[in-house]
């Protein structure tokens, strides 16, 4: 049945011929490959418990009496948006843990996106061939973030709605377009009736489509220019070492997805997260206290809160001061991040293609700066606490807010010297990172010591094997292919090896005469 | 008869037996190490990842029950997450423990196109557009005219549709000469409605509510008393009535980002904004003594009518709130 159902698509389709190498395509067994996979597992979350809430959600500002099972808010005037948020948190079977989940999930979202990301630039893995994927991805950072503020203002409640009236602000604050731009995307001036409306079908319909597209982009980059590895015992630059797609890998990553799913339930069952009928609904001339944004943004908040109170007048025109934190700052991060691959190719010289993967210790400049630059945002994200900090510990807001002030400047600087110093000392020392074995100190019949390491138990070192190719009829026949192209004298394409030491059993002269194709031992 | 040979060898391949050789991952060379499985006890491996999919069915079977108990919240995720943790569990153990351990390779090849491929990829593309857009200069540049009024006729109404033109609607508030102070009710202030030191938010008749026109009516010490309330020499002569027998009006929406200056400390006599923290002197005409608030609070001009009620003499004289490229001196 199943065979004559796949011989009729195959048919039509023709899948076997190309499903064959998929169902060969390797994923490499790394731990830290696993974080982008969070990211779009979550997303999965966030399309199925997205679907859901939009079933029930009214996207609305109009006025209305709120009549429903919440008591302590009843008889309140609310907006729609804000009566049906209660309603499909309260009423509706499911709804609180689907919006939770939602909620959860766009946290873990934007999270794993971000450590993802640190992975592929600590690694090196954003060099040629992958700098377009790495500009893909750093676009889906960035609408991940900006879809989840948009998501975070949909309930229209007292918190999200001072976070729209700060960005009504930031979009203000733009030079020239400024007015115009907040006045175009709010349909007049804060609060108006028309953001709520506009935020959703962003956030429910474009962005997710977006989204989806770019992911489907970066996806399919990833297929056709296969993994990065690690180096290791058998990885080369010419080969992708781990687990076949199939069954291996579609068992583990299903397995991952089901645990990913299963997280942000017990979130979502056991962790409160944006109760907004705490907050109660957005009234413009009301504020609450301690106001923090979902976390990604707290980079900006904190900027927004420590930078001083400059502002730029002159010829009767005015740069305000919540454009340096909120325009320049995010426009100079998301450029620098975009361009990275660039910058750093320019400034190493290093224009070769790369498959192996960095250690971030033999990069110590890379590592370094990378480190430094996170420390400020991460500075930046302890400000937006300012007050919450000032109250627990007890001190004052002053010496708070003075604190990180200075904090986001030297924080940065002590951790560049440092992460440097760390990264050349872990290089110094071979088997640093690894599982060592005890040492065992014995003194002899005359008194002295001596150290030797202890015998080797099970599991101590696992024992490794060669990878086994599972392409021998794909390379033989590009072996013949690489034969008439070092005949034809073509000089690939100027590929350069990798700097690290490839082992003598794994040197494939092939290329190295010019060939394209490795040429595996069984056939030289 | 051009047809035949091809008929004939269309069928020929048909008759072929399919060159398609079914070989199964596990097949080639079982007798690697490659392909055990990682487990040392796969019968133990096989329990451990059973029982991750039996939970699964129990916690799937019990969130069907919860749903249909209409049970809490903490319920449903409870057993939601079990079944995906149970299912999860059992994937995993059955793919790391159960399946061929590997390590497997896939060789890579380039993308990176041949010279010659690439040379003649271009010369196709440049050859044939050369006889057909090249010759054709007329053409080219009546379509890239009429693109171009497309483009920006699709920007109108995709972008001035949106919204109404800022013009001169940020540099005014509702208030206006004569104006009651009214509370959220509606309700006009009058003297004594303020204890000493208490607050409220106030706004003009004809904006109740409004983001722009709120206002922070507050009760300082009596001027006499201690001095408070005199405005700051550049400001003395101007703003010298403005207060009124120590009540001091000043825009709630803040300088910074526009958020509502909602915090007021009588022991200090000073506004602080929640959102960023910055701090405004009632005492200095609001001027920002800490965070990022780079503008005082524009005041509000007071009197008192001859009924005892709170009237604006005057608008605000500089627009509230944040700034914006057109505000520019004033």
């Amino acid at each position: 049945m199943i065979d004559a159902l796949f011989n009729w698509f195959d048919e039509r389709l023709g899948i076997s011929g190309s499903g064959r190498k998929m169902l060969n395509k390797i994923f490499p067994d790394h731990w830290s490959f696993l974080i982008g996979e969070i990211a779009l597992y979550s997303f999965i979350v966030l399309l199925g418990t997205g679907v859901f809430l939009t079933l029930y959600f009214v996207p609305s500002s109009k006025d209305v009496i709120y009549q429903g099972s919440y008591a302590p808010l009843r008889g309140q005037p609310v907006s729609e948006a804000f009566a049906s948020t209660l309603n499909l948190s309260f009423a509706v079977r499911g709804g609180l843990l689907m919006r939770q989940m939602h909620h959860w999930a766009a946290n873990i979202f934007v999270g794993s996106i971000v450590v993802h990301m640190l992975r592929i630039f600590f690694t090196g893995a954003f060099r040629k061939p992958r700098e377009l994927n790495w500009i893909v991805g750093s676009t889906l950072l960035i609408l991940a973030i900006f879809n989840g503020f948009l998501g975070y203002s949909l309930p229209d409640d007292l918190v999200s709605g001072t976070g729209l009236r700060i960005s009504f602000s930031i979009v203000e604050s733009i030079p020239l377009i400024g007015s115009y731009a907040a006045f175009f995307l709010f349909g007049g001036n804060f609060p108006g009736n028309a953001i709520i409306p506009r935020f959703f079908i962003l956030h429910v319909l474009i962005l997710p489509a977006v989204i989806v597209g770019l992911l489907s982009a970066h996806l399919g980059m990833l297929v056709r220019q296969k993994h990065t590895q690690f180096p290791g015992r058998g990885n080369t630059p010419r080969n992708v070492v781990g687990a076949p797609l199939w069954p291996t890998f579609v068992a583990k990553t299903t397995g991952f997805m089901c645990l990913t799913v299963a997280v942000t339930g017990v979130l979502s069952a056991f962790f409160q997260i944006n109760p907004v009928w705490l907050y109660g609904p957005y009234v413009p001339y009301k504020v609450s206290y301690a106001v923090q944004p979902d976390w990604y943004m707290g980079w900006l908040d904190g900027a927004l809160r420590i930078m001083p109170s400059w502002e730029i007048v002159g010829f009767g025109h005015m740069i305000p001061n919540v454009f340096f934190p909120a325009i320049l700052l995010p426009g100079i991060t998301f450029g620098v991040l975009q361009m990275w691959p660039f910058i750093e190719a320019r400034l190493t010289h290093d224009h070769a293609e790369h498959q192996i993967l960095d250690r971030p210790r033999d990069r110590p400049k890379r590592t370094a700066f990378g480190a430094a630059v996170f420390s400020f945002y991460f500075v930046l994200f302890g400000a937006s606490a300012t007050d919450v900090l000032a109250n627990y510990l007890s001190i004052s807001l002053n010496v708070v807010l003075t604190s990180f002030r200075f904090l986001a400047v030297i924080v940065p600087l002590v951790v560049f010297p440092v992460t440097f110093r760390i990264c050349k000392e872990m290089q110094s020392v071979p088997t640093a990172g690894k599982r060592k074995r005890a040492n065992v100190v014995l003194r002899s019949a005359e008194g002295g010591y001596s150290t030797v390491p202890s015998e080797e138990r099970p599991g101590d070192t696992v024992p490794r094997v060669d990878p086994l190719p599972l392409d021998e009829d794909f390379q033989f026949v590009t072996v013949l292919a690489g034969a008439v192209a070092a005949g034809d004298g073509q000089a690939g394409n100027g590929h350069v090896e990798d700097s690290e030491p490839v082992p003598p059993d794994e040197v494939h002269d092939g290329r190295r005469r010019g060939g394209i194709f490795k040429i595996p031992r069984a056939y030289r | 008869m051009p047809d035949e040979p091809d008929a004939t060898a269309g069928s020929q391949e048909r008759d072929d037996p399919p060159r398609r050789v079914r070989i199964p991952v596990a097949s080639i060379r079982t007798d690697a190490p490659q392909f055990q499985i990682a487990a040392r006890n796969p019968r133990r491996a096989e329990i451990l990842a059973g029982s991750g999919f039996l939970l699964a069915a129990a916690g799937f079977a019990g969130f069907g029950a919860a749903y249909w108990q209409n049970y809490s919240n903490f319920w449903l995720g409870l057993t939601f997450s079990v079944g995906f943790g149970g299912l999860g569990y059992g994937m995993v153990v059955w793919g790391k423990y159960l399946m061929p351990r590997g390590p497997f390779s896939e060789s890579r090849h380039d993308l990176a196109p041949t010279s010659v491929q690439r040379e003649e990829f271009v010369q196709d593309f440049a050859s044939r557009g050369k006889v057909a857009v090249e010759r054709r200069g007329f053409l080219v540049k009546t379509l890239g005219l009429a693109s171009g009024i497309l483009g920006v006729v699709l920007a109108m109404p995709f972008i001035r549709s949106l919204g109404p033109l800022p013009h001169k609607v940020l540099r005014q508030t509702a208030w206006r000469r004569g104006s009651y102070l009214v509370d959220i009710t509606g309700r006009k202030i009058k003297t004594g409605d303020l204890e000493v030191g208490g607050f409220t938010t106030v706004f003009p008749e004809t904006d109740i509510g409004g983001a722009y026109s709120q206002t922070m009516l507050i009760r300082v010490d009596p001027p006499p008393a201690s001095g408070y309330l005199k405005p700051p020499p550049q400001f003395a002569k101007q703003r010298a009535t403005w207060a009124p027998q120590g009540y001091i009006a000043f825009s709630k929406v803040c300088t910074h980002a526009g958020c509502p200056v909602g915090l007021y400390q009588e022991l200090t006599k000073k506004m602080l904004c929640p959102c960023h923290q910055s701090l405004f002197d009632v005492t200095d005409a609001a001027t920002p003594i800490f965070g990022p608030a780079p503008r005082p609070l524009p005041q509000l001009p007071l009197y008192i009518d001859d009924e005892g009620y709170f009237r604006a003499q005057d608008g605000y004289d500089e627009p509230v709130g944040p700034g914006y490229w057109e505000r520019g001196n004033d």
